[in-house]
């Protein structure tokens, strides 16, 4: 064989293995969601499921009420924590941080995004459960909310970084203080960037399991209180998975179908919200 | 009429800087609160150092650095070591990168390098966004009802069959252990690894690669000798990155890894690793010194991926940071 032809065959079978590769990536995502829909389908369309608190072991029925009420009730409590000082944290980095701080705020960001999630969960219990001596929905808050601080504050910065100078100096010409100029023009033109960070942020916080499994704890009954054990929609799907009743289990595939589409939701809707802003 | 003017010039000059002194202030306030939000980073950071070291004294204090040598985990005599835990994150997760790798890099070429099927390309983009919005706790069930069973019955004897020879693959499979929380793993980085490699390759000027072409290189030559060299820092500290995920990734692999302290040569054995063995015990925890070990590994950890991300984000920041002189 000549040397032009061999040369051709590597290329081609390089550029053959470029494309199992590129199958092999996404044949784990498409029967990964398959799976999700066919086998948690049923449950989900089950009565009560939306509407009842879980049953006894054992006893068939029962829904997933309150772990529902608890994911969203930890979520939006840790929301409220995060996006203010989250943003905060942001406008003072894009603003003020080009400093030294402000490389110390960046690195511990990045730090803290690195971080195990299981990592926020030991924080929640130290400082929340430990001193206030019982599980509690406020300490998955808290936990969460400090993992959902790194992605909002980066978010923000950046959509603020972006607004440019020109703007900036018409207000603060038009003889505008900088505070006011930081909050009436240049936090509006990046408003986008900063509730896209925000939404996406939410929709971590709201399918991650391993900072709850020792704050929130899990609680079969239908519990609005923050300061006392809340369930939440992971952790139903994880203790679900590993006890040993068909029903509980189906419950645990139609929990996670539930999650993947208030996950999924929660992206469309901050990506939709992108596109929006940018017109 | 000059007279009225001049009486009116007067006091609003006073009003003016009444009002500059007033936005001062206002200015100073909101640069204070700022400052005030940065500096509770600051502090949360602080507070988590303690938070993790304080609780973990008492086992400190009593296994001191043997704790990362020592083999036995029994709460019962409540004797106990880290090394199982350390071993079967380091197995797990080096499994993880030997399968992500490859197939990342190709998916990424194909993004970011590749003229063909420019169509598939979009759809590609979403599936990989898909996958990493999904819940650890949802692949963690897919792999514990339908991923472990396809181990045990099919991968695994498969794999004792034809490299059964290697002492990694014999044993008793039963589904669950390192090689599936490995696989787990692989699905599970994927997505950073894609991604951020893709960034990097993208960020190869274009120049280059035509030039390379031009020079009657094909396309594999062209990646091999010009794209892949070029991009070697960026891809080393994408690969990095996606280490520091797979170390620290919790409930999925405590679904499927078996939950037992061995350490084995087999990948067919089960396992633990050190944020499944938090998972897994924390709130069974009885006594200082059992629950000062879990904080103890919760320290370990945090020291690691903390180490992997620093090294990961000066090798992408090098990177970029040396772009313009090299373009």
């Amino acid at each position: 064989m000549s040397r032009p032809m061999v040369r051709i065959l590597i290329d081609r079978f390089f550029g053959a293995l470029i494309v199992l590769s590129v199958m092999m990536a996404a044949i784990p995502v498409l029967v990964l969601l398959l799976f999700v829909v066919i086998k948690g389908l049923p449950g989900l369309l089950t009565p009560g499921f939306f509407t009842d608190p879980p049953f006894p072991q054992g006893v068939p029925g029962g829904g997933v009420f309150n772990a529902i009420i608890g994911t969203l009730e930890i979520v939006v409590i840790g929301s409220l924590l995060a996006v203010p000082i989250g943003s905060l944290i942001g406008i003072f980095l894009s603003e003020y941080g080009r400093n030294q701080i402000g490389d110390a705020v960046r690195f511990i960001s990045d730090v803290l995004t690195g971080l195990p999630s299981i990592a926020f969960g030991i924080f929640g219990y130290t400082v929340v459960v430990l001193t206030t001596h019982h599980f509690s929905a406020i300490s998955a808050s808290i936990a969460l909310a400090v993992l959902m601080l790194p992605v909002i504050l980066r978010a923000t910065e950046s959509a603020l970084v972006l607004v440019p100078q020109s703007l900036r100096e018409a207000g603060l010409a038009l003889g505008a203080p900088r505070w006011r100029v930081t909050l009436e023009i240049v936090v509006p033109a990046a408003l986008g960037g900063i509730v896209t960070g925000a939404l996406l942020a939410m929709a971590r916080a709201a399918g991650e399991t391993a900072p709850l499994l020792f704050t929130a704890f899990g609680n079969d009954i239908v519990q609005t209180n923050p300061f006392q054990p809340m369930g939440a929609l992971s952790l139903t799907v994880f203790r679900n998975a590993l006890v040993p009743y068909n029903n509980l289990q189906d419950q645990a595939w139609a929990a996670a179908l539930l999650l993947v589409m208030l996950v999924a939701a929660t992206n469309i809707l901050a990506r939709l919200y992108v596109r929006r802003s940018q017109h | 009429m000059s007279q009225g003017t001049a009486k009116r010039v007067a006091p609003t000059s006073l009003l003016v800087a009444s009002r500059q002194r007033r936005l001062i202030s206002g200015d100073r306030l909101f640069r204070a609160i700022a400052y005030v939000a940065a500096a509770l980073i600051i502090v949360v950071a602080v507070i988590f150092v303690i938070a993790l070291f304080i609780p973990a004294l008492p086992a400190i204090m009593k296994f001191g650095l043997g704790f990362f040598v020592s083999r036995t985990w029994d709460p019962v005599r409540a004797q106990f070591g880290a090394l199982p835990a350390i071993y079967g994150t380091l197995v797990t997760s080096a499994i993880a990168l030997v399968i992500a790798f490859p197939i990342g890099m190709g998916a990424a070429l194909f993004l970011a390098a590749d003229a063909r099927m420019s169509l598939l390309r979009g759809p590609l983009s979403f599936a990989i966004e898909l996958l990493a919005g999904i819940p650890s706790v949802v692949i963690g069930l897919w792999a514990f009802f339908i991923l472990t069973p396809l181990m045990r019955d099919n991968v695994d004897p498969f794999l004792e069959h034809t490299l059964g020879f290697l002492p990694f693959f014999q044993g008793t499979a039963s589904g669950y252990g390192f090689l599936t929380a490995g696989v787990v793993l692989a699905i599970m980085v994927l997505p950073i690894m894609i991604a951020l490699s893709r960034d990097v390759i993208g960020a190869v000027p274009r120049a280059l690669r035509e030039a390379s072409l031009a020079l009657g290189a094909t396309n594999a030559e062209t990646i091999w000798s010009v794209v892949l060299p070029y991009a070697r820092v960026g891809i080393t500290g994408a690969v990095l990155l996606s280490l520091g995920r797979a170390l620290g990734e919790t409930i999925a692999v405590t679904m499927v890894i078996g939950n037992r302290p061995e350490i084995s040569s087999s990948l067919f054995s089960t396992g633990y690793t050190l944020p499944s063995v938090i998972a897994n015990e924390f709130t069974e925890a009885v006594g200082n010194v059992y629950l000062g070990s879990l904080f103890y590994l919760g320290l370990i950890l945090v020291l690691i991926t903390v180490v992997v991300n620093v090294l990961a984000r000066l090798l992408t920041w090098r990177f970029t940071g040396s772009e313009p002189t090299a373009a």
